[in-house]
């Protein structure tokens, strides 16, 4: 890949992306609260949107930008319903345990 | 300047790790946000500089402010004023501190009138706002309708419903 002026090479940036969005999952995975899952969620996303802005700076135009705007509005529109489902479980079950939503036995 | 970058990439795994790993949801907010700033640092080092902005405005600054409000309302009772009088105890916030620290030193030396050069190739806030409304254009439109889809379900979800017969509270 030529990169003209990049600070780095990019299979670089690109393994800090993958380390990132690693994190972010086994949070997800092994975290039980609703709160700790949600923000490995946004280190997730933050992963993704990374790798946006590396492939903008790669080519020199504006497109990853454009895209990582859109990832902002989209983690905005997330975090606001997931609070809402967190203000929702914590005034039904009084506790943010995920493990508590076992009612349909899935 | 690429010692920077790798040391930005080290302080966000490093903060990230704290994030997933830590027991109480306020440190790790605290640590979270600590790599929000990091990545904004490295946006602004791969020569996005709008991209920076934003990421500190937006996430770090009105996204991590809601997660605040909403751990703080969830924080009732009792054991919330020995947490209070824990929290005083500065012992938590030296990490995120201290990172922090490394991400505004690392800020000040970019911000040397020598160094600048370095970002010639920078795609700057008005690139990317003749891309947004130029071939991007239904991307906004899209984006105006998650987010009023998102604001009407946010209200739904957060409505006292009116208990009913048979139905767990």
């Amino acid at each position: 890949m030529e990169s003209q002026g990049l600070l780095i090479p990019i299979e670089h940036g690109l393994l800090f992306a993958a380390a990132l969005f690693c994190i972010g999952l086994a949070g997800v995975l092994t975290r039980r609260n609703l709160l700790f899952m949600l923000m490995s969620l946004e280190l997730m996303l933050n992963a993704a949107a990374f790798v946006f802005v590396l492939a903008g700076a790669v080519h020199g135009n504006a497109d990853g930008q454009v895209m990582f705007i859109l990832i902002l509005t989209l983690a905005a529109a997330e975090v606001a319903l997931a609070l809402a489902l967190v203000v929702q479980l914590y005034r039904r079950r009084r506790s943010l345990d995920i493990d508590s939503l076992d009612g349909m036995r899935g | 300047m690429p010692f920077l970058f790798y040391l930005c990439a080290l302080i966000a795994l490093l903060a990230a790790w704290q994030v997933i790993r830590g027991v109480n949801a306020m440190h790790a907010l605290l640590y979270l946000i600590v790599v929000l700033l990091a990545i904004a640092l490295m946006f602004f080092m791969l020569g996005a500089p709008f991209a920076a902005a934003l990421e500190v405005i937006i996430y770090a600054g009105a996204i991590m402010v809601l997660m605040v409000f909403v751990i703080m309302m969830l924080n009732q009772g009792d054991s919330a004023v020995g947490q209070e009088r824990a929290w005083r105890a500065g012992r938590i916030w030296r990490g995120p501190a201290l990172l922090c620290a490394v991400l505004l030193a690392q800020l000040g030396y970019l911000l040397l009138p020598a160094v600048v050069s370095a970002d010639a190739a920078a795609v700057d806030a008005v690139a990317v706002g003749r891309a947004l409304y130029g071939p991007y254009l239904l991307l906004v439109e899209l984006a105006s309708m998650l987010l009023l889809a998102a604001l009407v379900g946010a209200w739904h979800l957060t409505r006292v419903l009116k208990h009913r017969p048979g139905e767990e509270v």
